[in-house]
């Protein structure tokens, strides 16, 4: 069976507008947890989020979309937009490429300025754009990608799942590429939620530190591009890396808490090695979920403690890079992970400094340039509701 | 090996069917779903906590898998192989709306963490997966209104990769105004009847 | 004090949707979480939305609401304590 490989990559968020940038923030050790400045909340002056500092009308103009849109459908235009180019993708190509986004805000943004206005039946325009697949859609029509569209809405977990559907429309034949990721503005709705469910840390998130507060939010949006190996070759494109295995289960354990073995974390990704056929040994690092919150980090310490027995682990998380950014982080995440493959290196867990009392995990807090080897890295992404999902990415060997 | 379709059952306009057969409900002194709920003599006083849509999701499932038909066979699946992939078109807006309530008012600024949690589309999957142990792989899609191609392919192609050997599949929605909601069982077989196709799934979905 | 804890049920029960539970149901030294009533751990953070908005107390630290929600009778207590 043909192997599902990625051919392009595109994304936006705190660290930067596109992909390069993304590598130059992670090699140079440059967050982009700020105090908010651009969502207008009376919350600006109180926490830090990783905001991309543009303007919708800015965003608008580097997407090229004119006209109504929201917050989160021009963030994802310009993700889109880059991996678009990076594969190499031609009108042609593009009315027989799918589409699977995803988003927990959709609208959010524009529902949130007009809400009341809405409830009295003004300004009704804007409530079509509350809608979760609405960006998809706007996606679709803007791109003219034709082949197959559809949303999907999982929670944190969501954009890793967008790649799992896409991976699966490709070895079932319905299409030979697909676009897959997500795409969250911050927004009142989220940074209020947070705050009420008291995981929003006031300072810097500090991902598996013992005395870790919580998590910083952020906004972005970041896709790629799967294509069967086969017909990636046919065209002649580069290939970037394989996205080798998958899988999603549910933890059945609490709406939002993760259990205290971490068994949701570890059956991922036991799942994911066993479908690669991969031993544990094999694993070269870890992008951890690790979003700074007290139940989370300690949860995916015990999963990873688990499957790894005291064998030597890398592992690190992203997020006092970027924030969370929710239904997207998948997407980043997945996008950092195949730049890591493609350039030997390994992120730094920023803010870290003392392992969890009990776990005594220590993940990597110095970036790692020329690491050797680098050829399958596991990407976790796991979302309220026990949705949890573990991506298995390899190095392209021709 | 095909895919078979164990059992059924149908919520619409204010009325609920099992296997085709219509629920005797009163629900003149309460609410519809607690109708349900007292009908099949459910304890589960979580329930009274969800938002709409996961009372629906609930409802719908207990519905499905408190029957005979289900309740019978559940066990003879490994919980990691018992999978909940369904659709909706509403997602969780009516929840979304109460939170914004609590939000947006400067007067009366207190955010509702129990109703943020529900304005997540897929916590009625947790929910249901937490009632009944599931822990296969679980999906919720958006789409304008049921997309049975997609789901019966969806949910074929993973018993062909032997991710699950049984489902929960199907389609509700719930908005201040309405329930509606179709939930199947399907199962492994080598049987050729009530086979988990389009066609017999619209039979069954009126 | 009683007058207080009796209220504070109610407003329990009302913000928590413990249907078919009484005021007459929770005696004062009742464990809320666990055993007691079953509540968990966003039911806890509903409690702490309910001493703000009803009371005006402000508790930013979620740690620190483990002893004061144990019961009507610490949250009665922290109430007086803060109201004072």
């Amino acid at each position: 069976m043909s192997k599902i490989v990625i051919t392009g990559i595109g994304a936006i968020s705190a660290i930067g507008n596109s992909t390069e940038d993304f590598l130059s923030s992670l090699m140079e050790n440059r967050h982009g947890i700020k105090p908010i400045s651009i969502l207008r909340t009376a919350l600006a002056g109180k926490y830090l989020a990783g905001e991309v500092k543009l303007s919708n009308e800015a965003l608008q103009h580097m997407s090229g979309i004119s006209g109504m849109q929201s917050r989160t459908s021009l963030l994802a235009a310009v993700a889109v937009k880059e991996a678009i180019s990076i594969a190499q993708l031609d009108y042609a190509l593009l009315a027989q490429t799918g589409i699977i986004s995803s988003t927990t805000v959709g609208g959010m943004d524009n529902t949130e300025e007009f809400y009341y206005d809405f409830k009295e039946n003004k300004n009704i325009d804007f409530a079509k754009l509350h809608p979760s697949g609405q960006h998809t859609n706007q996606l679709a029509n803007y791109f003219g990608i034709d082949a197959y569209v559809s949303t999907v809405s999982t929670a944190c977990s969501s954009a890793s799942n967008a790649m799992i559907i896409g991976a699966r429309l490709i070895k079932s034949k319905q299409v030979d590429r697909v676009i897959v990721g997500g795409a969250d503005a911050l927004s009142k709705f989220t940074l209020n939620g947070f705050k009420s469910l008291m995981i929003l840390s006031d300072t810097h998130c500090k991902p598996f530190d013992n005395n870790r507060k919580g998590l910083n939010l952020g906004e972005a949006a970041a896709y790629v591009v799967l294509e069967s190996e086969e017909a990636a070759i046919k065209r002649g494109v580069k290939i970037l890396a394989n996205l080798e295995a998958y899988s999603n289960v549910n933890e059945a354990y609490h709406q939002t808490a993760s259990s205290p073995n971490g068994d949701g974390a570890f059956e991922a990704m036991t799942k994911s090695l066993a479908m690669a056929n991969l031993k544990v040994s094999e694993v070269d690092y870890i992008n951890a979920h690790g979003t700074g919150t007290d139940n989370n980090d300690s949860s995916e310490s015990m999963a990873i403690n688990r499957l790894f027995k005291g064998e030597d682990i890398k592992f690190s998380s992203t997020k006092a890079f970027t924030g969370h950014t929710l239904a997207a982080a998948g997407g980043v995440e997945a996008v950092i992970s195949i730049l890591c493959l493609n350039h030997g290196f390994i992120p730094a867990n920023l803010n870290f400094e003392n392992p969890i009392d009990g776990a005594e995990l220590t993940p990597i807090t110095e970036l790692q340039l020329d690491v050797k080897p680098l050829n399958y890295i596991l990407s976790n992404s796991f979302g309220f509701g026990g949705n949890n999902t573990t991506l298995l990415f390899s190095k392209y060997k021709i | 090996m095909g895919v078979e379709v164990v059992s059924y059952i149908r919520i619409k306009d204010h009325k609920a069917w099992i296997n085709g057969e219509a629920l005797n409900l009163d629900f003149s002194a309460m609410s519809f779903l607690k109708a349900i709920y007292k009908d099949l003599g459910l304890k589960y006083p979580k329930f009274y906590k969800m938002d709409e849509l996961s009372k629906l999701g609930f409802i719908a499932s207990e519905m499905l898998l408190q029957n005979n038909n289900v309740k019978s066979i559940i066990n003879d699946f490994k919980q990691d192989k018992i999978g909940v992939i369904l659709q909706n078109s509403d997602s969780t807006i009516d929840v979304d709306s109460n939170f914004y309530d609590s939000i947006l008012d400067e007067q009366k600024h207190f955010p509702s963490p129990a109703l943020f949690v529900y304005t997540l589309p897929n916590i009625v999957l947790g929910e249901i997966s937490i009632r009944n142990k599931f822990k296969g792989e679980n999906a919720l899609f958006v789409f304008q209104k049921y997309n049975m191609t997609f789901g019966v392919d969806y949910i074929n192609s993973l018993f062909e990769n032997n991710k699950i050997e049984a489902c929960v599949g199907g389609w509700f929605n719930a908005n201040s105004e309405n329930y509606d909601a179709f939930l199947y069982f399907a199962k492994g077989t080598n049987k050729q009847e009530n086979a988990h196709t389009v066609d017999n799934i619209s039979k069954i979905y009126k | 004090m009683e007058e207080l804890k009796n209220k504070l049920k109610a407003q329990i029960i009302e913000a928590l949707n413990l249907e078919d539970v009484e005021v007459e149901d929770i005696s004062n030294s009742d464990a809320l979480f666990g055993d007691g009533l079953g509540l968990d751990s966003i039911d806890a953070l509903e409690l702490i939305v309910l001493l703000e908005r009803e009371y005006g107390i402000k508790m930013d630290d979620a740690a620190e609401g483990k002893t004061i929600l144990q019961s009507v009778n610490s949250m009665a207590e922290y109430i007086q304590l803060k109201k004072a």
